[in-house]
């Protein structure tokens, strides 16, 4: 079936199985690979992408069900070569080790921040509970959200 | 993991997923936001030669104050509801369970029709709906039903809600001054409770829903009769196990659940108020 939808800005229509799921869509016919499959079973979070502005697990989506909507993925938040503030922050506070959970982590802090503009660390520790680190390297995620949303998290 | 293929249906309306339902029988699985049923069909738990979906119904998405009771859109989300002015000033407690749903992606998800009609003994809503007293409306091809919710929960997901049936609404009772208390208790965050117990106090009585301690959402019914009698939050919760057959697994054993259901619903009630 043609499932239709705007990806980052760009209108894409492709032909899939109605079994086909949002984040496969993106990374194996839209060849947006940013996006990563970690458990597959909505868990760990690597594959968190925006539908219609906020956080959703693309393991856990139908492409269908994104049909006529708008999705962001990682691919869509710099502005050409000048990377969003959490793109920004993330490298700024070396918030990555491996970097596979980076994604979705950045996906996913952006819309906490969306909800919650100015955040609590408790917050922030909080609005991420469903993303994973395997290389357990919260503390600079949670310190780079916080310099994102311009606060120090009430530290102070 | 990709499910098995299916043949994807759209209902536009109420009236139209009821058509369909009709029309396709029991190769349909009803399709809301799909964060019980997409996992399902992933492990193939499930295989629907139909899906369809009603995720793009407007109609029964809402929150409105209806006198005595608020009236829930079976297709609002979790997140609508977690952030509903509403729901958390006159039934605090469903709002305080919603919240502790999953994550927020999945709570973008979800919704609260879909997680009744899925019938996960594990979940955080239905203890709270329970505790409520809340009352399910089912639409079917004999029209529209009533369901309290001590009789919408039938077995191990099994509930009222047949094969041609759409739940539409979920009436829960106004108690904006009521005690209450969510108890969640889990290993690592976003994981479902081990056990759980919601717990409503009202006056002189209260409400005790509890999570994963039976084949179904249940209520503590001992629990609600002692403080009814004017037992105290320790003395009453001393009975939240009783005659419940909780699940054993890797988690927990049957009397490590029976141990929590005690201990929370004595929590729950203290910090309720009762």
């Amino acid at each position: 079936m043609q499932v239709s939808m705007m990806i980052n800005g760009t209108s894409v229509s492709l032909d899939v199985e109605p079994r086909t799921l949002l984040v496969h869509y993106l990374r194996d016919h839209a060849g947006l690979t940013g996006t990563n499959v970690g458990c597959d079973t909505s868990s760990c979070g690597a594959c968190t992408v925006h539908l219609d502005g906020e956080a959703v697990k693309s393991c856990t989506v139908l492409a269908v069900q994104a049909d006529d909507r708008e999705v962001t993925t990682i691919e869509g938040l710099a502005d050409g070569d000048v990377l969003h503030p959490m793109q920004q922050a993330f490298h700024e506070c070396h918030a990555l080790q491996c970097g596979y959970c980076t994604p979705g982590m950045i996906m996913a802090a952006v819309s906490l921040l969306d909800e919650v503009p100015n955040p609590t660390e408790a917050d922030v520790r909080e609005g991420l509970e469903g993303n994973l680190c395997r290389c357990t390297g919260y503390h600079n995620i949670v310190k780079a959200v916080l310099s994102a949303a311009g606060g120090d998290g009430g530290a102070s | 993991m990709i499910p098995a293929a299916f043949d994807y249906v759209r209902a536009e309306s109420a009236g139209h997923a009821l058509e369909l339902l009709a029309e396709h029988g029991d190769e349909a699985k009803l399709l809301a936001g799909g964060h019980s049923l997409i996992p399902l069909m992933k492990f193939r738990l499930a295989a629907p030669a139909v899906v369809l979906d009603i995720g793009r119904i407007t109609e029964l998405s809402y929150v409105r104050d209806a006198g005595d009771h608020l009236a829930i859109g079976a297709l609002t989300r979790h997140r609508d509801i977690e952030i509903s002015e509403l729901v958390g000033s006159q039934a605090g407690l469903l709002a305080a369970a919603t919240s502790k749903v999953g994550d927020p992606q999945v709570r973008h998800r979800g919704t609260i029709g879909g997680a009744l009609a899925h019938g996960d003994p594990a979940s955080d809503v239905p203890a709270a709906l329970l505790a409520l007293r809340a009352t399910m409306i089912v639409d079917g091809p004999d029209g529209q039903r009533e369901v309290s919710s001590d009789d919408f929960f039938t077995g191990f997901l099994e509930t009222a809600v047949g094969e041609q049936d759409l739940l539409t609404e979920i009436r829960v009772p106004k108690v904006p001054d009521a005690g209450w208390s969510f108890q969640k208790f889990n290993r690592r965050a976003q994981d479902w409770a081990i056990v759980g117990a919601a717990v409503l106090v009202n006056g002189g009585s209260c409400g005790v829903g509890l999570v994963n301690m039976d084949s179904r959402p249940v209520r503590a019914a001992g629990v609600e009769s002692a403080i009814a009698g004017g037992a105290d939050a320790a003395a009453a919760a001393a009975s939240a196990a009783d005659g419940l057959e909780p699940p054993a697994d890797l988690n927990a054993g049957v009397e490590y659940r029976q141990h929590l259901a005690r201990v929370l619903t004595r929590r729950g009630l203290e910090e309720a108020g009762a």
